[in-house]
């Protein structure tokens, strides 16, 4: 294989092999759906046609009320974001400047990241509400552990001479922070808020299919509730679009658009 | 005894905060600063956990949850696996579609689960192919990522024996990538338990998570909080052992 490659690679074709099989593939996949979608093989609307669903994907983004909805879902996150990335950020960097601090407390969070997130939601309303308080809640618990425990791993990658220089020109606590520790860190606190981000995500969007009245999340369990098929797909192609182009854009951010290191 | 001390210090202090915390809010809760019908005594926590290891049954609940795992494990081994290898063996493919996985990987699939609804029903099915659904991309990247590394001198070493193609991806390449592969299908498994769990408590049915829900409409304050305890407590110890496995798997360098 890698012989043809070599022959055929000096002749340099109109289109590239990979953006041909790319396209293959989805052209294969559409006509594949189509064909379910009209075979009848499924229950009806299941698998509704591309047309339905084009329909209902330019009926959702003409939609003012589904704009209330995501800017509701985007306040959430962001807050969730602001909130649980300040105070990640404050106990990684704690824990980063601290051997025995990161000794005692970091196994905790290095072994509560991993666990699911959204059984504390019915604790969250009882805390918080009904309302989007619950849901900046939760996308706060999720996003909380991925910065915490990236800013610590950063903390502790900085290089001792920054350190050194910072202390020789007797740089108080604040300073340090501002002008050596974050500066420095950079990298790993944008791959931390990218992580944290897609899980605020999922976080604030599950505990609104869950329990609520407002936000992408309820449209989303409206639609399957009312068995609008169509409108369901729509929303979630829309969703999948701009998370992964937010996460994109974040990466793009730091300059490590390597979406592959998770 | 220098190093006994230097791990037991640090491990004193974590335990002792939790303590103390643990202690802070029974007095703060029963001095009326904190709401006890918001979070109850942590006895009371404590308490519960007998009652409810007991009446809901929590080992047939284990059970289910466990036997939902371990078929999103046998998927993702079949699916993610074999998706890899085909990846990392064609490799026009792979510069096809690996950043479409990598996309996937960063996308909230999770939200998914109305449509799986649809399609599944609410049954196992459904939480089974969530869980399955959500670790695979983290698995096909993983594998094509342990392959790709394989030192070249070992594969070398394969074709100055004449090795088939065959022989040699089970001789060389597999084992050289087997470490890798381990981790992906550790961060596939944790996604799919995170997501196992978490459906099981949104669609509210099948094992653990349908319980926390279940006592949360019954507004059974120390039992919600004793049930979300034991979830954590299972999903740390399963993360501590794969942990400890893929420690033991990596390579000495």
């Amino acid at each position: 294989m890698a012989e043809t490659g070599r022959l055929s690679a000096p002749a340099a074709p109109p289109i590239a092999p990979v953006t041909l099989v790319r396209v293959a593939i989805i052209v294969f996949v559409l006509l594949f759906w189509e064909a379910i979608a009209r075979s009848g093989l499924l229950f009806r609307d299941v698998v509704p046609s591309l047309t339905v669903i084009g329909g209902a994907l330019v009926e959702l983004l003409a939609d003012p009320t589904y704009y209330r909805h995501l800017g509701v879902t985007a306040g959430e996150i962001g807050i969730a974001l602001g909130v649980g990335g300040v105070a990640g950020l404050a106990v990684g960097i704690a824990l980063g400047g601290s051997r025995l601090l990161a000794r005692a407390f970091e196994p905790y969070l290095y072994y509560l990241g991993p666990t699911p997130k959204i059984i504390f939601f019915p604790l969250m309303i009882m805390w918080f509400g009904v309302g989007p308080g619950s849901k900046v809640a939760m996308g706060v618990i999720s996003c909380f552990f991925p910065v915490a425990l990236s800013a610590a791993a950063g903390m502790r990658g900085i290089d001792k001479v920054l350190i050194k220089v910072g202390r020789s020109f007797r740089a108080g606590t604040w300073a340090m922070v501002t002008k050596i520790y974050l500066p420095a860190m950079r990298a790993p606190i944008i791959n931390g808020v990218r992580l944290g981000l897609g899980v605020a995500i999922i976080g604030t969007l599950l505990a609104e299919t869950k329990l609520s009245n407002r936000g992408v999340g309820f449209l989303v369990i409206n639609a399957y509730s009312t068995f609008n098929m169509p409108r369901m797909y729509a929303l979630l192609i829309v969703v999948f679009v701009l998370s992964i182009g937010a996460n994109a854009l974040v990466g793009r951010l730091g300059g490590v658009g390597d979406i592959k290191r998770a | 005894m220098n190093r006994a001390r230097r791990t037991f210090l640090p491990f004193a202090l974590g335990f002792g905060a939790l303590v103390v915390f643990i202690l802070a809010l029974e007095a703060l809760i029963r001095a009326g600063l904190i709401n006890r019908f918001i979070v109850p005594l942590p006895s009371q926590i404590a308490g519960a956990f007998g009652r409810v290891i007991v009446e809901e049954d929590i080992p047939h609940r284990f059970l289910v949850t466990a036997r939902e795992a371990l078929w999103a494990a046998l998927l993702l081994l079949l699916v993610g696996v074999g998706i890899g290898v085909l990846l990392y063996r064609v490799r026009l493919l792979r510069q096809a579609t690996e950043t479409w996985v990598a996309a996937l990987a960063s996308a909230p699939t999770v939200l998914m689960y109305p449509l799986f609804l649809v399609i599944f029903g609410r049954s196992e099915t459904t939480i089974i192919m969530m869980g399955f659904v959500a670790g695979v991309p983290a698995v096909i990247l993983k594998v094509i990522e342990g392959l790709a590394s394989t030192r070249p001198v070992l594969i070398n070493v394969g074709r100055s024996f004449k090795l088939t193609e065959l022989q040699l991806f089970w001789k060389i390449l597999f084992p050289a990538a087997l470490p890798t592969i381990f981790v992906g299908l550790r961060l596939g498994m944790i996604f799919a338990l995170i997501n196992i769990v978490g459906v099981e408590f949104l669609i509210n049915f099948g094992g653990l998570g349908q319980l926390i829900n279940d006592l949360a409409e019954r507004y059974d304050l120390p039992g919600t909080y004793a049930a979300i305890c034991f979830v954590i407590l299972v999903s740390v110890v399963f993360f501590f052992l794969t942990d400890r496995i893929e420690r033991w798997l990596r390579p000495v360098d």
